[in-house]
């Protein structure tokens, strides 16, 4: 299989015509080509990397796949009684769905807002400066943010967010009890916290990438500093924020271990925000381990399965749209 | 001039500043809010003996050497894998004729990296740690673990060393090949050569976004209170200590999470910090940035 690649590669590496190509190959010296061959077989590594992914989780899901089809999607049973084992999918799905979109709609007006004010507002000198301390956010562990939550964010949410919401709009079904110590809402803030740094980075991006003369043109003609922001720079940085916005929800969709630790894991479908709930990454944190049966392992991996397949489409979708963004976060 | 309706218009502009203004602000709420608790309740517990003792039973005090320990060589192992497969993907990708290859791995390690950690950590498990079917069978390890931090590290190194690469100017490749020297030669021993500071910026920064992982180590690593001592036994890990301890009912290793919370946000912030100033001063004095 190796050797396949390996010709595949050499023909792909040249583009000259074959005459040429010939007569090159004679010159080129012995260890060129074998540089240039082992250059393009590590190429070709991350490729097979995402294909053996596939193939690896839909095996090691197979069991759970060829037992419950498609009803692993929409079941909400999740039954290790080795009498009649269930499983299903639903209750998670939703969760991971929920936190992801209400994250994001929080996350991103603030990032887009907080992109904008670096870009045209703060004298140029300072861009760098507040940049980097608004990528900190993205710099600070998962774990970490996940420590943080439990014991500041969850008290925060219980003892003054939730009463709150509840008196004011406790008639939504979304803001009635049970209250949990740890709930939905929790994860959804905390996934807003995380994600925003990467809409605010892709979003600056875009904006910086505007034509500093459509600002001039906008100003010449009279614009206030906001009329330019709205009519000359968001226009042209739209793909940005919406590639921005989808990376985050990506990044949202995965998030596991602060989630993990501020969601409450409870299985359960429930309309409120203050109720314990779990999404798919948390659920495969919490419960992988300690799997009691083969096909408790072969569910849970294809949970796994799942989510990999959601955020690469998302992913790739994302990066399609916003063709040039670094990562790494080097300024 | 000053119609009301200018007047208005500058009114508003100046408000919606101001409410951009006051978004930034509230984005620093929970950054300053975390590195304060972080401070107030790290401090205390991180001690010269919780930075150099191992393990022990609550309530004989404990410390996370062994965590640390372990962090490293998880790191060091990752990098053994990523790094030359990252130098060699980032060469390719820096071509100056891209092929369609290129263009497809570039997108794809993009894509990897976002790939959520925990389902590296699934993967890992079913192709190194698992016992039965199509696996290597090696068991809860530091190999595994290190595996599983090495695909995260992948796209990340690989993309930077990529920038690094293509900073370096067209006429010293040109000059290098004038001379004579094979193609191979121009590659690895000027050009590298040339982007070793960038090279290394990159790896410093995918370091750092690797070291705060624990969702990829919970079934590859597995954690462990013992020294590292084999690369195919399990190992603790510093994120991955955080996490357990912090689900424990005992104060003390509530405590010692925060602790370890403290250590791990100073190496990642000392790193970031350190890269971002380097970046700046170099990017000051004229040099292409990576």
């Amino acid at each position: 299989m190796v050797m396949t690649t390996l010709d595949l590669d050499e023909t792909n590496l040249d583009t000259t015509s074959p005459p040429r190509r010939a007569a090159k190959l004679r010159s080129r010296p012995i260890g060129d080509r074998a540089f240039d061959l082992s250059i393009g077989a590590c190429a070709v590594v991350p490729p097979v990397l995402i294909l053996l992914f596939v193939i690896v989780l839909a095996y090691g899901a197979w069991p759970a796949i060829a037992e419950f089809r498609w009803h692993f999607l929409v079941s909400a049973a999740w039954e290790p009684n080795p009498d009649k084992e269930e499983y299903g999918a639903l209750p998670f799905i939703l969760g991971t769905l929920i936190s992801s979109i209400l994250a994001l709609a929080l996350a991103a007006p603030i990032g887009i807002s907080v992109a904008s004010f670096i870009s045209e507002v703060v004298p140029p000198s300072l861009r760098g400066l507040l940049r980097f301390v608004i990528e900190i956010l993205a710099t600070i562990p998962s774990v970490v943010y996940g420590l943080w939550g439990v014991f500041v964010l969850a008290p925060w949410v219980m003892n003054h967010l939730a009463p709150v919401l509840s008196k004011s709009l406790g008639f939504l079904p979304f803001f009635s009890e049970p209250f949990d110590p740890r709930n939905m809402l929790c994860a959804i803030l905390i996934l807003t916290i995380m994600v925003l740094p990467m809409i605010v980075s892709v979003s600056l991006d875009a904006m910086r990438s505007v034509p500093i003369s459509y600002r001039e043109a906008a100003l010449g003609l009279g614009a206030t500093r906001w009329e330019m922001i709205r009519l000359a720079v968001w226009p042209s940085a739209r793909s940005g924020f919406i590639g921005g916005c989808i990376l985050a929800l990506g990044r949202a969709l995965g998030e596991t271990m602060a989630v993990t630790m501020v969601i409450g894991n409870e299985h359960r479908i429930s309309q409120s925000l203050f109720a314990a709930s779990d999404t798919v990454a948390s659920t495969i944190a919490n419960q992988f381990a300690e799997a009691p049966s083969d096909l408790f392992t072969a569910s849970l991996i294809e949970l796994a399965l799942l989510l990999f397949l959601i955020t690469l489409g998302v992913n790739l979708i994302a990066r399609l749209i916003v063709r040039r963004v670094a990562i790494g976060g080097a300024d | 001039m000053n119609s009301r309706r200018t007047i208005y218009r500058r009114f508003k502009s100046r408000t919606i500043l101001g409410l951009m203004a006051f978004t930034f602000l509230l984005a620093l709420v929970p950054l300053v809010s975390l590195l304060w608790t972080l401070a107030a309740n790290g401090a205390a517990t991180v001690t010269p003996h919780f930075l150099t003792a191992s393990w022990a039973p609550v309530g004989e005090n404990g410390g996370i050497a062994h965590a640390i320990a372990g962090s490293l060589s998880l790191l060091a192992l990752a990098s053994v894998v990523a790094v030359p497969l990252g130098l060699a993907n980032g060469i390719y990708l820096a071509r100056r004729a891209p092929t369609r290859l290129a263009h497809l791995t570039r997108l794809l390690l993009d894509v990897t990296s976002g790939i959520p950690a925990i389902i590296v950590g699934v993967f890992i498990y079913t192709v190194v740690v698992r016992r039965e079917g199509f696996s290597l069978g090696i068991g809860f390890s530091m190999v595994a673990g290190g595996l599983a931090l090495a695909m995260i590290m992948l796209p990340i190194f690989a993309r930077t060393s990529e920038e690094a690469i293509r900073a370096i100017p067209r006429a010293v490749e040109e000059a290098g090949l004038a001379l004579g020297l094979p193609r191979r030669r121009v590659i690895l021993r000027i050009i590298l050569r040339a982007a070793v500071p960038s090279i290394f910026t990159g790896l410093f920064l995918s370091l750092a976004r690797v070291a705060g992982e624990a969702a990829p180590l919970l079934f590859t690593a597995f954690g462990s209170n013992d020294w590292p001592a084999s690369p195919l036994k399990p190992v603790s890990s510093l994120p991955q200590l955080l996490f357990d301890y912090a689900r424990q009912p005992f104060d003390e290793l509530v405590r010692q999470a925060w602790g370890a919370a403290l250590v791990l946000v100073a190496i990642i912030l000392l790193i970031r910090t350190a890269t971002f100033v380097y970046l700046r001063w170099r990017y000051s004095k004229g040099a292409s940035i990576a």
